[in-house]
């Protein structure tokens, strides 16, 4: 201890000096060059960082992470804004993972709902029986992972009452749902039962139209558009973490605020 | 030695994090805003654009924001506590301002002492550190609208809080341009950074 104080004090100055010595003026541009190659070098393989294996199943490791940390973070008290029908997005935009020609086409008539895994009650439903279930309506924004969004009208049954009704566990993870077009995600039970979560059967006051997801949608004005599926034709209470069409690719599976 | 120490180690560990982090995030960050430009006059090109597409780039964006924000706080926590923050971004007054900027555009400021930062660097050090927590603050209003009411009403909305954190990412973009600018002018304030002295 005693010796390292007794060695002469360094200066900043003679540091620099030293250092300049040693870097002769060719060698320090050298240097400096290779600092920036080196830099743009690792810029640039950045953007193939995502195809490494590894990398990319540490990035889905945090993913979940984050499903943990938004689940905590959710208050199943707190509501998404709602708007007057004059700050309604006219037209509302169709958005799917397919063109609005291939939008499926649902016969009212014949649909079955279909409630499969933890339900106690009632499992299928028909169209008429979901239409005389209490109706409420919402003007919500609807936001997307991709940036935008709109503001629309939705109208239906309160999903906490649907889910009561038919007897499902409510102590359940997880609440999966299955479309027409083949299309599925899944959500988390407390977004399953926050008061604005709605079964939606109708758009601006008539019947949903099939490019909003006739003859049913789930409307969740605190999830991400992926998260709101279209054309739901059976709906799984679980445990077992059910995934997603989006979610499996990458999408962050609690998808919403 | 001690005396002779610019930069004490948690400030280079800070500021190095800082960087690699910053610049992952504009990088994820423009390919989300591809997604849905807000400018459609404003584009990122793919060479610049980090996570292939969007689910990528966001897989990205949301794993380094927690290395940002927790590395930032630290930082913070730490200058603030140990009095460096006002130590060496204060007092900043508007006359030094005024007479180091015209001094900096003739190219007569001088840079002698590393350790004492002239009127201009702590602005700038400043607006960057404000701004990067703006960021935060305006990425948390786009990431949870419904859960922080009190921010999305500060932000303007959900719409605008886009807006807002891209104008803060253009902010933190031009300070970056000219910091390493002027880094390659005084190529020994980055020796400074690296080993502290």
């Amino acid at each position: 201890m005693r010796s390292t104080k007794s060695t002469p004090t360094l200066d900043a100055a003679s540091i620099i000096k030293d250092a300049q010595k040693e870097l002769q003026s060719s060698s320090r541009r050298l240097f400096g060059k290779r600092i920036l190659t080196l830099g743009g070098l690792a810029l640039l393989s950045g953007c193939d960082l995502t195809n490494e294996k590894s990398v990319n199943h540490l990035l889905r490791t945090v993913s979940s992470f984050n499903d943990g940390a938004q689940g905590l973070l959710f208050d199943p008290r707190k509501l998404a804004p709602t708007y007057p029908d004059s700050m309604i997005t006219r037209p509302f935009p169709f958005n799917a993972f397919y063109d609005i020609d291939q939008v499926p086409d649902v016969d009212g008539a014949t649909y079955r709902l279909e409630l499969k895994g933890l339900v106690k009650g009632k499992r299928v439903w028909t169209l008429g029986e979901l239409s005389a279930l209490p109706q409420c309506s919402q003007v919500t924004r609807h936001i997307c992972i991709e940036g935008w969004s709109a503001i629309g009208k939705w109208g239906g049954v309160r999903f906490s009452d649907f889910l009561s009704r038919s007897g499902a566990d409510t102590t359940a993870k997880y609440v999966a749902l299955h479309c027409a077009d083949d299309y599925w995600t899944s959500i988390d039970m407390p977004t399953a039962l926050h008061p604005q979560t709605q079964l939606t059967l109708t758009y601006d006051g008539n019947v949903l139209p099939a490019k909003y997801g006739f003859p049913m949608k789930l409307r969740m004005p605190t999830k991400l558009g992926y998260k709101n599926p279209k054309h739901i034709v059976a709906i799984t209470v679980t445990n077992e973490f059910p995934g997603g069409y989006w979610e499996n690719q990458g999408y962050n599976w609690f998808g919403g605020s | 030695m001690k005396s002779t120490t610019i930069h004490p180690v948690w400030v280079r560990v800070f500021h190095w994090i800082n960087a690699v982090a910053v610049i992952l995030m504009c990088m994820s960050g423009w390919q989300v805003y591809e997604a849905s430009p807000i400018f459609s006059a404003i584009r990122f090109p793919a060479s610049v654009t980090l996570g292939g597409w969007l689910g990528g780039a966001l897989l990205w964006h949301f794993a380094i924001m927690w290395i940002l924000a927790v590395n930032l706080g630290t930082y913070l926590a730490l200058s603030i506590c140990t009095g460096r923050l006002r130590r060496t971004l204060f007092p900043l007054t508007l006359r030094a301002l005024i007479t180091d900027l015209v001094a900096a555009l003739r190219g007569k400021l001088g840079h002698s002492d590393l350790s004492q930062y002239n009127a201009v660097q702590k602005l700038a050090y400043l607006v960057v550190i404000v701004d990067i927590v703006l960021l935060i603050l305006s990425g948390l209003t786009i990431w949870k609208p419904v859960q922080f009411p009190v921010l999305r009403m500060l932000m303007g909305g959900f719409d605008n809080a886009r807006v807002v954190h891209f104008a803060a990412m253009s902010v933190l973009v031009g300070f970056f341009v000219i910091h390493v600018a002027m880094v390659a002018l005084v190529p020994r304030s980055l020796l400074t950074m690296i080993r502290g002295r």
